[in-house]
């Protein structure tokens, strides 16, 4: 087996290289043409995800590596992801990094060919080497403006946190392998089954494990109460770079967390495993996810940490769907990742863009948008309401899709609650589309985006229209890839 | 593709049509707008007649589109109809939605008129959802653009406060949902089978739908959002309002509620109809102490659509239902054009307050006259639209509550109060000459506005039995649906 199907790594494999390129070609060539290293990093995105149509499906190595439909689906995320953060990028190279722009879309690469790896992950080795190959380029793009006492803190932040997360995680994961024997999930999965059926019970290890893996993966997710370090970590990174860590970083996290909860461990879902239920901890965190992300978004008056809160509180959206550990909350979960990266990125996109051209991330400054740049205020507009659930755009399916599991699954509380502080979200999305709309004041130039960010802009905003009016092709794809957990 | 879906995507394509238009000649967006909205309200036109015709001596749907498969992972169904509770909305609709745009040609308008279209034909619940929650954005556009001082504060009021009433109408849209087997969305099938439901469960669904329905309405104590809006929206805003927003609420009662949950109605008639005759008597007293036309005229819908819900309460007489939906046209006709005439006496006189005027009638007599005209029949006066309505639901739930409708008689004289000393102080009495010397009679478009809405209300009052015979099949068929 081992050989024939090498094949399904070409993807990953022809990433890495354009990374090599990249890196190589900078120190190498003269650095006229300053977007040309870019066009590369995008050339290289968008051919790693046609080849990735023809190489697909099978698994690598006994196992460890399968390229199933979710990782494919996930890795479509991971690269739309890491496009629209080099194309947002492309401003900023031209006049904040300008020295090091190889290395930055190179690592930019480099991660998503982390999460590439960990989405196909189906062993526990595999899934953290995957892990880290997509967190530490991200130490470094982080504190990318090397002037920034901003950016340096957060890079360090997120150096220390991220990897006393990783420790955790990995101390977590050696406990699951100390008591199965095996460090492949379906491995885990079985020998579980079998101990409990010997035994009739299984001990507290078990929870000692769970709890480690939920807290080693909450962090990569923001998830509360492990967020602490989101927002300074997003405000001070280059905002392309909050935009990526916000969407395809957390991808890579949910992933991970589906493989190992809701494959693995699918058999302490529900409450009758009690107290070895990793089902109500997950819904705990959720909701306190949903309530603190949101509430402290309200507050904020700079909109990277708005979006950063807000992309705490979207988090637990997505674990509502997890803990309904059903196929149509793996569905929901991926349609929902899916639409979250047009409309978070877009959002990002947008803010990269008007830092670009005034120099400012605060809410205020958005004031009068509308005027000056009718489309611009339109583009961010939707992605608001979309991150807000209205219909009908994209999140509102993707919000209904994983409400629905959550009600399938029993979750009725969970929904509610969750359904209670989307209405607060409103508000501080709300309060964004005000300042652009209906301020009396008019800002005195106009933003004109690139070619390229523009773009960007209409991709995003017509996938958030046309997946939310027609979300059947993706939403099949994504029903399909729930069969790989085999409910 | 038949005539429902052509009335509610044709303004669609008016608003992206117009998106790609100059904005340096309005003039054509204002003719275009107007055309958008043109056909839909000639459409409307046709299928009620067509609907009066046809298809009004049985309860079945009619125009039926689909059930045509839209998201087959959820069983979403694409599934319009129509009958005799939707058709006289419809025709509301579109005839309040044109004269909105002939008077303010915001093109929002055009979106909304696809939302307002799409609720009122939609028997999907998903569809019916969507169109439900697609309104909220260009109401809160028109608003918070156009509005008055406090326009913020009320267009992310009246926003977040619909999103969380219809949050809770998801909540139970899910729950009937997975109830039901096979898993289905579709609002005719349910209506067979959501009685079949425990009473816990019933009782919970009709809950959180009465909350998302009583917040549209709006019933006393969730009318706080209506006066901020109507008072910071502009008049054509304030008139789709009133005029169609409002009937959402007491349309999905109807539709969903009333015959999805007999139990729980039967459980709740009683606390129904008290809500009900608390909008009636608190509506029209705090009318009376205001002294800005437009919040006098904004709270008296509160007052009035309490009749709606009192009617709703009796829910086993077709009088009652009937009643109900002739307060819902007749409001709809008459405070569209109380608004109106506010907008236009605002334009000219740029304030709103009562006590500013005295003697109008003297200067500007033909707006003074149809002023005179439509306030009659809010108050009811026999051979109008207000009369004919409030008739038919205090003789429907005399049967059901015999306290609780004689004192909601009372609101009819409280109504009479307020209205009277409104135009007793406008436009009788000394004209200030030296102050209003200068305002100007209306002229011909405004006329024109008004005018159909005379007719309608009229026409109505005189001769009630077209429109009550065109949803008398609908409303017996609910009404025996109730009995189960």
């Amino acid at each position: 087996m081992t050989g024939s199907n090498l094949r399904i790594l070409i993807p990953e494999v022809f990433l890495f290289l354009s990374a090599l390129f990249i890196f190589a070609y900078d120190l190498g060539i003269k650095r006229k043409n300053p977007r040309q290293i870019g066009y590369i990093a995008l050339a290289g995105i968008a051919i790693t995800g046609i080849l990735l149509i023809f190489f697909h499906g099978g698994i690598l190595y006994h196992g460890m590596f399968s390229s199933d439909s979710l990782s494919v689906f996930f890795k479509i995320i991971f690269l739309g992801s890491a496009f629209m953060a080099i194309g947002a990028s492309f401003e900023i190279a031209s006049e904040k990094i300008r020295n090091h722009r190889g290395e930055y879309y190179g690592l930019i690469l480099l991660s998503t060919v982390g999460m590439m790896f960990l989405s196909s992950a189906n062993e526990l080795l595999t899934l953290y080497v995957g892990l880290e190959l997509t967190t530490i380029p991200l130490y470094v793009l982080v504190a990318y403006y090397k002037d920034d006492k901003l950016s340096v803190e957060a890079g360090l932040k997120y150096l220390i946190v991220g990897a006393f997360s990783s420790a955790i995680l990995l101390y977590g994961l050696s406990l699951l392998y100390g008591m199965t024997g095996s460090t492949y999930l379906v491995g885990i999965k079985i020998n579980l089954s079998v101990i409990f059926l010997t035994y009739g019970k299984i001990g507290p290890g078990l929870i000692l494990a769970m709890v480690m893996i939920i807290a080693g993966i909450g962090f990569k997710l923001a998830l509360v109460p492990f967020h602490m370090w989101a927002p300074d970590v997003y405000q001070g990174a280059p905002t392309p770079i909050t935009g990526f860590l916000s969407v395809g970083s957390k991808a890579a996290g949910v992933i991970a967390f589906s493989r190992i909860f809701v494959n693995g461990l699918i058999a302490f879902s529900t409450d009758v495993m009690k107290p070895l239920d990793w089902g109500i901890i997950v819904a705990i965190l959720a909701s306190a996810a949903m309530i603190i992300g949101n509430i402290t978004a309200l507050r904020q008056r700079n909109i990277k940490r708005m979006l950063a809160y807000s992309s705490i509180a979207q988090i637990g959206y997505v674990m509502v769907g997890m803990v309904a550990a059903s196929t149509m909350g793996v569905a929901a979960v991926g349609y929902y990742m899916f639409i979250y990266l047009f409309a978070n990125m877009g959002a990002f996109t947008i803010a990269t863009i008007f830092n670009d051209k005034t120099g400012s991330d605060d809410i205020v400054n958005y004031a009068g948008l509308s005027k000056s740049s009718p489309f611009f205020a339109a583009c961010m507009t939707i992605f608001l309401l979309s991150l807000a659930g209205i219909p009908p755009l994209g999140g509102f399916v993707a919000k209904y899709l994983v409400f629905a599991a959550g009600i399938q699954a029993g979750y009725t509380w969970l929904v509610i609650l969750a359904l209670l502080t989307a209405v607060v979200s409103l508000y501080y999305y709300a309060n964004i589309i005000k300042m652009m709309y209906f301020s009396p004041e008019t800002p005195a130039q106009p933003i004109k985006p690139s070619l390229l960010a523009r773009l960007i802009l209409l991709i995003a905003v017509a996938g958030i229209i046309f997946w939310g009016v027609f979300p059947g092709t993706i939403l099949n794809f994504a029903t399909e890839t729930a069969k790989v957990f085999a409910f | 593709m038949n005539i429902l879906s052509y009335i509610i995507f044709f303004p669609i394509l008016g608003f992206l049509a117009i998106l790609f238009m100059p904005k340096a000649r309005p003039n054509a967006v204002r003719w275009t707008a107007a055309f958008f909205s043109f056909v839909p309200m000639i459409l409307s036109f046709y299928l009620t007649y067509d609907y009066y015709i046809n298809y009004s001596s049985s309860s079945a749907m009619a125009f039926v589109e689909g059930p045509f498969n839209w998201i087959s992972a959820i069983n979403v169904h694409y599934f319009l109809g129509a009958d005799g509770i939707s058709v006289p909305m419809i025709f509301l609709t579109g005839l309040l939605s044109f004269i909105s745009i002939i008077y303010a040609s915001f093109i929002f308008f055009l979106l909304l008129e696809t939302g307002m279209m799409g609720v009122f034909s939609a028997l999907d619940f998903f569809l019916f959802y969507v169109f439900w929650e697609v309104m909220l954005v260009p109401m809160y556009f028109l608003i918070g653009i156009w509005g008055g001082p406090r326009k913020e504060y009320a267009a992310i009021k009246f926003f977040l406060y619909t999103l969380f009433g219809s949050i809770f109408m998801l909540v139970s849209i899910l729950i009937l949902y997975f109830t039901s087997e096979p898993h289905t969305l579709n609002m005719i099938e349910l209506i067979q089978t959501a009685p079949a439901l425990t009473h816990s469960l019933q009782l919970f669904c009709f809950v959180f739908f009465f909350i998302a329905f009583a917040i549209k309405v709006p019933v006393w104590p969730f009318h706080t959002w209506l006066p901020d809006a109507h008072v910071e929206a502009p008049t054509a805003v304030s008139v789709i309002l009133a005029g169609v927003l409002l009937k959402m609420g007491t349309y999905g009662m109807l539709r969903v509620s009333w015959p999805m949950f007999p139990q729980a109605v039967r459980y709740f008639s009683i606390p129904i109809a008290i809500l009900g005759l608390v909008g009636i008597i608190y509506g029209a007293l705090v009318s009376m102490a205001q002294t800005d036309l437009k919040k006098l005229v904004a709270y008296s819908s509160v007052s009035h659509m309490g009749y709606c819900l009192l009617a709703l309460g009796a829910f086993s007489s077709v009088t009652a239902m009937t009643g109900c939906m002739f307060q819902m046209v007749s409001h709809g006709l008459i405070t569209g054009a109380l608004f109106l005439m506010v907008g236009m006496l605002y334009d000219r006189a740029h304030t709103r307050e009562i006590a500013a005027f005295g003697g109008l009638g003297v200067k500007i007599p033909v707006f003074t006259g149809l002023m005179v005209l439509f306030s009659m029949a809010s108050l009811g006066l026999p051979g109008m639209s207000g009369f004919v309505s409030e008739f038919m639901v205090f003789i429907g739930s005399f049967g059901s509550f015999k306290l609780i409708t004689i004192f909601a008689v009372i609101g009819v004289v409280l109504t009479a109060g307020y209205i009277l000393r409104m135009v007793q102080r406008m436009f009788l009495g000394e004209f200030n000459l030296a102050k209003w010397g200068g305002l100007t009679e209306i002229n011909l478009r405004e006329i024109l506005t008004l005018v159909p809405l005379a007719i309608l209300t009229i026409f109505i009052g005189v001769y009630p039995s077209p429109l009550s015979n065109m949803m008398k099949a609908t409303l017996e068929n609910i009404v025996n649906l109730m009995a189960r």
